[in-house]
């Protein structure tokens, strides 16, 4: 039992860092669909920015760790989001109106230029950091010994996810640009014809997407304690199967999708094999497709006339 | 105020590969007016229509659109956003295109993008909440609130709109189009599917958005009792071309269009007339 919930709470967290990403994905599909294949990319340049921002902010001699995650956040967040706003506007708004294909293809050029980009500027080794946030609490301990622990790099990772995500729900649900973007997913002609820049609001829409996952980026640093120019790719392909297997197009749907996939990958190699992780975690979604084609909360596509 | 009619269409072609669809069509509507568009199918009236809001990029030929102070905007010339934003032109459709996954709220208030993207200062004031914002919003769902109440729909605002009975949406989407605060207002067979009791309020409606709202209508309609009774001018389209222009009363006596409509030709409708007068 105490392991169990050992590895329930390790699940939670790698499901959290999950989630963000494949909102990115589900978003960029409700509103393009096209599927962003540059987005893990995106997540891994998150994460070396925070990086490179956290040495930065140490060298100079802040030592207050919450100011330092504060600014570490922010910064990462800002620089990845002008990294996605680039990508859109230099790989994806030429080719909109081109075959359908065309900015899937784009995208997937777009991943390697980011990931030899990285390998290039920031060399090709695994970039380790000492842990930051240290400490934690002992939940339970059993009689054999077994002890289940809460690290609080662990409650920083849940609570900045749940937090960024009500904040991403109010902005959706709540607010003009969440408007805009429903309205631009529904029928972009007739969101132009009552006044919404349709290219402006998709250009939003990459930009808080790369933002989520600047912040995924910075968790997963965080929880691991390392990252290196090739993480995105695999952090990218999972989050993608969560977008997916939650349903893609839909917000809940991506976030349930990954916690999903973080707690099969973590009960997995907990009881099984820790080789067969992704297997597990791909196995589950291909029999989740058969049965629900649309995925968890998907919507089943609706002929538009 | 401008003396120049709102929407002057000068010499207008839209050609799709070898078709005319239209022909060197010229018209003008008034300011202030309610224009009617008619003809019979095929005729073209809905090409015009996507022609005035930029669906279609006319083969030749200048869409000329004046505002009260003056104003002038070429429509063909204008980006897809800016119909809307600059000119002030909102349309329907023949089949309905609301946002249906959206609430009749929400429908209304994503036409008030305009004002409500001044207010939030390109997004990021909005963000922060500040107050001329916050101020900005309840005016735009005030707004909205005022034309649910004008097309009975107040009661169900929070519905989403794809749920809505036909002639429910076809209401929700003028009231959307009047939101954007139209100075024209084109409107694609309002009338189209809705029972003699819906049509009559739609006719009161559609009066009223003229004349209490100073909006001036452009209007495509099958049904021959909505043209009669509301519109100030006809003009008669067939095979791309205006056959006819004219006050409704002018426009049923005129035999030239009597044979577009019965498919006889001139002679015989006009001889058809006489004996009957």
């Amino acid at each position: 039992m105490d392991y169990f919930a050992q590895q329930l709470i390790n699940g939670l967290v790698l499901g959290s860092i999950y989630g963000l990403i494949a909102i990115g994905y589900t978003m960029v599909y409700g509103i393009v669909g096209m599927i962003n294949f540059a987005h893990g990319d995106v997540f891994m340049i998150g994460g070396f920015i925070a990086l490179i921002s956290f040495l930065v902010l140490v060298s100079v001699g802040l030592t207050a760790v919450p100011v330092i995650l504060l600014i570490v956040l922010l910064v990462s967040m800002a620089i990845t989001a002008l990294y996605g706003w680039t990508i859109e506007r230099i790989a994806y708004r030429p080719l909109r109106h081109s075959f359908r294909l065309a900015p899937m293809l784009s995208a997937i050029g777009m991943s390697f230029v980011l990931t030899n980009f990285s390998q290039v500027s920031q060399g090709a080794r695994v970039k380790p950091v000492p842990p930051i946030i240290t400490g934690g609490y002992t939940l339970h301990e059993g009689d054999s010994g077994f002890v289940v622990q809460l690290s609080n790099v662990q409650i920083v990772v849940v609570i900045t996810t749940i937090v960024l995500l009500g904040l991403f729900t109010w902005l959706v649900s709540r607010t003009r640009l969440g408007r805009d973007m429903r309205a631009c997913e529904q029928d972009q002609t007739m969101a132009a014809l009552l006044g919404v820049d349709v290219d402006r609001t998709i250009s939003m829409t990459f930009v808080i997407g790369a933002a989520l996952a600047a912040v995924a980026g910075m968790m997963y640093l965080l929880y691991y304690g390392l990252v290196d120019f090739f993480m995105g790719f695999v952090a990218g392909i999972k989050a993608f199967t969560a977008a997916v297997l939650g349903g893609i197009g839909s917000l809940p749907g991506a976030m349930l999708g990954g916690l999903a996939i973080g707690l099969i990958e973590t009960f997995w190699s907990a009881y099984f094999s820790v080789e067969y992780k992704d297997v597990a975690a791909f196995s589950i979604l291909i029999v989740v497709l058969i049965f629900m084609p649309t995925g968890l909360l998907g919507r089943p596509e609706v002929e538009k006339v | 105020m401008s003396s120049a009619p709102i929407l002057a269409l000068e010499n207008l072609t839209m050609r799709f590969g070898g078709i005319v669809a239209v022909n060197a069509l010229s018209f003008t509507a008034q300011r202030k007016q309610i224009t009617a568009l008619i003809g019979p199918n095929g005729a073209g009236k809905t090409t015009v229509f996507n022609c005035i809001t930029g669906f279609y990029k006319p083969t030749s030929g200048v869409i000329r659109l004046t505002h009260d102070d003056g104003a002038q905007f070429e429509m063909q010339k204008l980006k897809d956003y800016n119909i809307s934003k600059q000119a002030k032109v909102a349309r329907t459709f023949q089949n309905i295109r609301l946002f249906p996954g959206m609430t009749a709220l929400e429908n209304l208030m994503v036409a008030q993008h305009n004002a409500l993207m001044k207010a939030s200062g390109l997004t990021f004031l909005g963000l922060l909440g500040v107050p001329s914002w916050r101020a900005a919003e309840q005016s735009a769902i005030d707004n909205a609130v005022f034309w649910l109440k004008r097309v009975g729909l107040l009661d169900r605002a929070d519905d989403a709109a794809g749920n809505f009975a036909y002639g429910d949406q076809r209401r929700l989407e003028i009231a959307r189009a009047m939101c954007t605060g139209p100075a024209l207002l084109c409107l694609d067979e309002p009338a189209a599917g809705l029972n003699a009791r819906e049509s009559g309020a739609l006719n009161e409606l559609l009066l009223s958005i003229r004349s209490d709202h100073g909006t001036s209508i452009l209007l495509i309609e099958h049904d021959m009792s909505v043209v009669m009774e509301i519109s100030d001018r006809v003009v008669v389209m067939d095979y791309g071309v205006k056959i006819a222009e004219g006050t409704p009363r002018e426009i049923r006596d005129d035999p030239k269009v009597i044979a577009a409509y019965l498919g006889t030709d001139e002679e015989e409708a006009a001889a058809v007339m006489e004996a009957e007068a």
